[in-house]
């Protein structure tokens, strides 16, 4: 949506800035008490600024997000009493930007604490407009869970566009708030699937169905890729394990706030309510993929 | 005529003549004024008095309702604070209406309406409104929570005289039991039914029934299980309707329900609102032309899938609107037709359609300088926008100076101005300086002191303000307590106001109706302070932690800082049904 390129420019001036701290920690020291020293705090990590935090804490913390303990306001104190600091909320906010581009999370940090600053710090005012991340604060923006809720089936890219597409796609992506029908693509297969999730009960059930929808497909392909060389006939391989990681495959998701997700770990009805589309991965790239910067993420969720 | 001799003038006046001029008085607000008058006048009044609102559940108790307003026959109370609707007030808070409702029946109140926003309304306490009052009329709840439909049931069985039920933005639980087919057949007395936050299918065969047995029906807003056929045979039965939510809204475009729907709304001549399109198809749109001319309000704001230049086309249809809710899918482009179309607008609500940065464009200051220069009359206005300029706001301040409410939000709260990436204190300080009649005004986006200096200066009918992620020391907070000489609520979260700014002028709580601040810099310390100096203010402390952690010294250490504080003035002290996680200080 918005230029990144401009955002990786904002970053360097970003870190200079924070680097100096002289001026910036200057005006800030007289309005707090700090029970950490302001290197410490604005070292660059991917966690909020002071020492006690863990991804444990943070842990409790998401799941209490509801309550909205988020605040983006001046330095902890030193102290492990309760309420906890501010940067906690942070935290847990920022999870997107840690996991996408450290860059832009040091950009929200920086954007947060430095929001009293205006002439002076205009190129981290322009990394925080630049930002693209919304709903990465609790309430915030203030609407009401029933409008969260529609927005959350909202139709992305179709909804600016014109609509002379075939009718029957649009009913169907506009019927996705109501009967999740999602999209299912899997690796090595060009073409996806559409299931219907309502019409499943089970995370089982959704796995035979998975099976049924792409063994004749991967048949298909595994047998133009092979030049027609093994006759398999019909007895074609069932596709298993898509659950417990036991197969050749596993099943993974995109929720509705984009990430990807291990299939299973939550109950159905709420994993029917965030699921926006499927992916049926081989499993070897899904370890692959965890040893890379998608890894916290992925252990945090399960 | 001094006041003295001007009172025993009056006083002459048989108290039958007093009270027949009172009755005049409809605003609660001059009901109150007349009363402080001298003492015969708050007598006359207070028995004269049928309809009473309470902005505060917690300011006074029953007991006193009751005992001042013997004939109270319309009661409308407010419970959680404005920023729970954000999910920032843990469940259990409080604003329980079954005390008030208990209380009523026992001293035999002829209640016959009862209005609610944002409080906690049990099963039972439906089930005892609706066996306690033979008079029951009218139940209005707005984002309230707490009942299922066995409640719903219960007011549907009893309450003879019902004449409406609107449930707007309530969370109930849907057992899916058959609430609408327990209006017995006996009930022909609607005029307004809305339960479109309902979830659960309800009984069609009996909706349509009730429809054609209810002459007076004049509100009708279905939930989206209702389907498209169905809202047709109820157009056709009610075509008087002049408010209608449709249900779902999807349909074969070619079908001959379809075409019987178009018929029956062709028929409908009689409706000024619109609103539902919980579930639509935009090819079915087309359906609605033909009353879109008479068209006064218009809520597309729960359809996201009505593409932009489906819904230009409606609004080029929608000369008369009013008042118009819709998503930010509309665009720019979008509200630069609704300026050159709609110029009567008067309120224009703005929703974001993509909170999870998926990728729509939401719409900019361009959208919202057209609107200003395009409607002459537009008085209220709630834009939630992806970027703001002061330049923007400079000119739609010079643009509209009859605003009444304003409120801006940026989708990230604290954006500077897109051009100068500077703060957006002048548009701002624009807005409220050119808006006299100003009572309601939301700031988002970067914003230091200097926005509320001008707001002090500046916002004098100001009643209302909502703050967040916006100052930068006490001094912002001061601006406006000093200068905001009709404040009633002010609500601020995540900015750096402490303890300075919230005891300066403690006095000044009494003249409001409460205070939120969450995520500020006050400390504990200065909340008991404040508690301690102010006996007719609850002071409480919304403390989300689990029992035993951080107790002893760590919970009562005066400098930690308060997470959440919420008080507000009462003439009957701390509350008595304060859950575990709020300290009333």
């Amino acid at each position: 949506m918005e230029d990144y390129s401009r955002e990786d420019e904002g970053c360097p001036q970003l870190l200079d800035l924070i680097a100096k701290g002289g001026e910036w920690v200057g005006i800030r020291a007289v309005e707090r008490s700090h029970g950490i020293s302001e290197e410490k705090k604005l070292e660059l990590r991917l966690a909020p600024p002071g020492g006690e935090w863990s991804f444990e804490e943070s842990n409790t913390t998401i799941s209490r997000e509801r309550n909205g303990l988020f605040s983006l306001g001046p330095c902890p104190q030193n102290t492990v009493l309760k309420p906890p600091s501010p940067w906690q909320h942070l935290q847990t906010s920022y999870l997107h930007p840690v996991r996408r581009e450290s860059s832009q999370l040091c950009s929200n940090r920086a954007a947060a604490e430095t929001k009293a600053f205006s002439a002076a710090n205009t190129a981290m005012h322009n990394t925080a407009q630049k930002r693209t991340a919304p709903a990465t604060v609790v309430g915030w923006p203030p609407i009401r869970s029933f409008r969260k809720n529609i927005a959350s089936g909202s139709f992305s890219k179709q909804a600016s566009d014109s609509p002379d597409v075939a009718p029957s796609k649009v009913s169907t992506v506009e019927k996705s708030s109501r009967t999740p029908f999602v999209k299912i693509n899997m690796d090595g297969v060009p073409i996806g699937r559409k299931v219907d999730l309502k019409s499943y009960n089970t995370y089982e059930k959704l796995s035979f169905a998975v099976d049924e929808l792409f063994r004749g497909l991967l048949a298909v392909q595994k047998k133009s890729c092979s030049g027609g060389i093994k006759d398999e006939g019909d007895g074609v391989e069932k596709i298993g394990g898509l659950l417990d990681g036991s197969g050749e495959y596993t099943l993974v998701y995109e929720d509705h706030e984009g990430d990807r997700m291990l299939v299973g770990d939550v109950p159905w009805h709420m994993f029917v309510s965030t699921v926006k589309r499927l992916r049926v991965l081989k499993t070897s790239e899904l370890s692959a993929l965890s040893r890379g910067p998608k890894q916290g993420k992925i252990a945090m969720n399960n | 005529m001094c006041l003295f001799q001007f009172q025993s003038v009056m006083n002459y006046f048989p108290e039958e003549v007093l009270e027949h001029v009172f009755d005049f008085l409809t605003s609660h607000r001059d009901r109150n004024t007349v009363s402080l008058v001298c003492k015969s006048w708050y007598s006359v009044e207070r028995f004269s008095r049928e309809k009473v609102f309470i902005g505060n559940c917690y300011a006074v108790n029953p007991e006193r309702l009751i005992a001042r307003f013997p004939r109270l026959r319309s009661l409308t109370l407010k419970g959680k604070p404005h920023f729970a609707d954000f999910n920032l007030v843990p469940d259990g808070w409080g604003g329980h209406v079954y005390p008030w409702i208990e209380a009523m029946a026992k001293s035999g109140i002829n209640l016959e309406e009862l209005k609610l926003k944002r409080m906690v309304v049990s099963d039972e306490s439906l089930e005892l409104l609706a066996k306690s009052f033979p008079n029951f009329k009218s139940l209005v709840l707005v984002s309230c929570e707490g009942f299922t439909t066995v409640g719903l049931a219960a007011i549907a069985s009893n309450c003879r005289f019902l004449r409406e039920l609107d449930l707007q933005e309530n969370e109930v639980d849907d057992l899916k039991g058959k609430w609408l087919s327990c209006f017995p057949e006996s009930c022909t007395s609607l005029v307004s039914l809305n339960f479109a936050c309902l979830k659960g299918e309800v009984n069609v065969v009996a909706l349509e029934r009730l429809v054609a047995r209810c002459p007076n029906l004049r509100s009708l807003r279905l939930n989206h299980t209702v389907p498209l056929e169905v809202l047709q045979k109820i157009l056709v039965r009610a075509p008087q309707l002049s408010d209608l939510g449709t249900g779902s809204f999807t349909h074969d475009p070619d079908s001959e329900t379809f075409i019987k729907l178009k018929n029956a709304m062709k028929n409908c001549h009689s409706i000024r609102s619109l609103s539902g399109f919980l579930d639509v198809n935009g090819r079915c749109l087309p359906a609605i032309y033909p009353i879109c001319i008479s068209l006064t309000s218009l809520n597309l704001s729960y359809a996201p899938g009505i593409f932009s230049n489906e819904l230009i086309k409606l609004i080029c249809h929608c000369k008369k609107i009013e008042r118009l809710w819709i998503l930010d899918t509309i665009g720019d482009k979008g509200l630069g037709v609704v300026a050159n179309t709609c110029k009567e607008l008067q309120e224009l609500r703005v929703f974001p359609s993509d909170l999870y940065g998926v990728g729509n464009t939401a719409v900019t200051e361009e959208g919202l300088v057209a609107i200003s220069a395009g409607c002459p009359k537009l008085n209220s206005i709630l834009y939630f926008c992806q970027q703001m300029t002061n330049a923007a706001l400079i000119t739609v301040a010079k643009n509209c100076p009859n605003f009444i409410r304003f409120r801006l939000c940026t989708l990230d709260p604290i954006v500077p101005d897109a051009v100068t990436n500077q703060p957006l204190d002048e548009g701002f300080g624009a807005i409220v300086q050119s808006c006299k009649r100003l009572t309601r005004l939301s700031v988002s986006g970067l914003l230091t002191d200097q926005v509320f200096l001008y707001i002090g200066m500046y916002a004098e009918q100001l009643e209302m303000l909502s703050i967040a992620f916006a100052g930068d020391s006490d001094k912002g907070m001061l601006y406006v307590l000093n200068g905001c000489k009709k404040l009633k609520k002010l609500e601020i979260r995540d900015s750096p106001f402490g303890n300075m700014a919230l005891l300066s002028d403690m006095g000044k709580y009494e003249t409001m109706r409460s205070l939120w601040m969450s995520s500020c810099e006050v400390t504990l310390g200065g909340c008991k302070t404040l508690a301690e100096k102010m006996p007719w203010l609850n002071v409480e402390i919304i403390n989300e932690h689990e029992a035993g952690e951080g107790e002893g010294e760590a919970s009562c250490d005066d400098r930690h800082r308060v997470e959440k504080m919420y008080l507000y003035r009462t003439l009957v002290g701390p509350r008595k049904d304060a859950p575990d996680f709020v300290w009333t200080l």
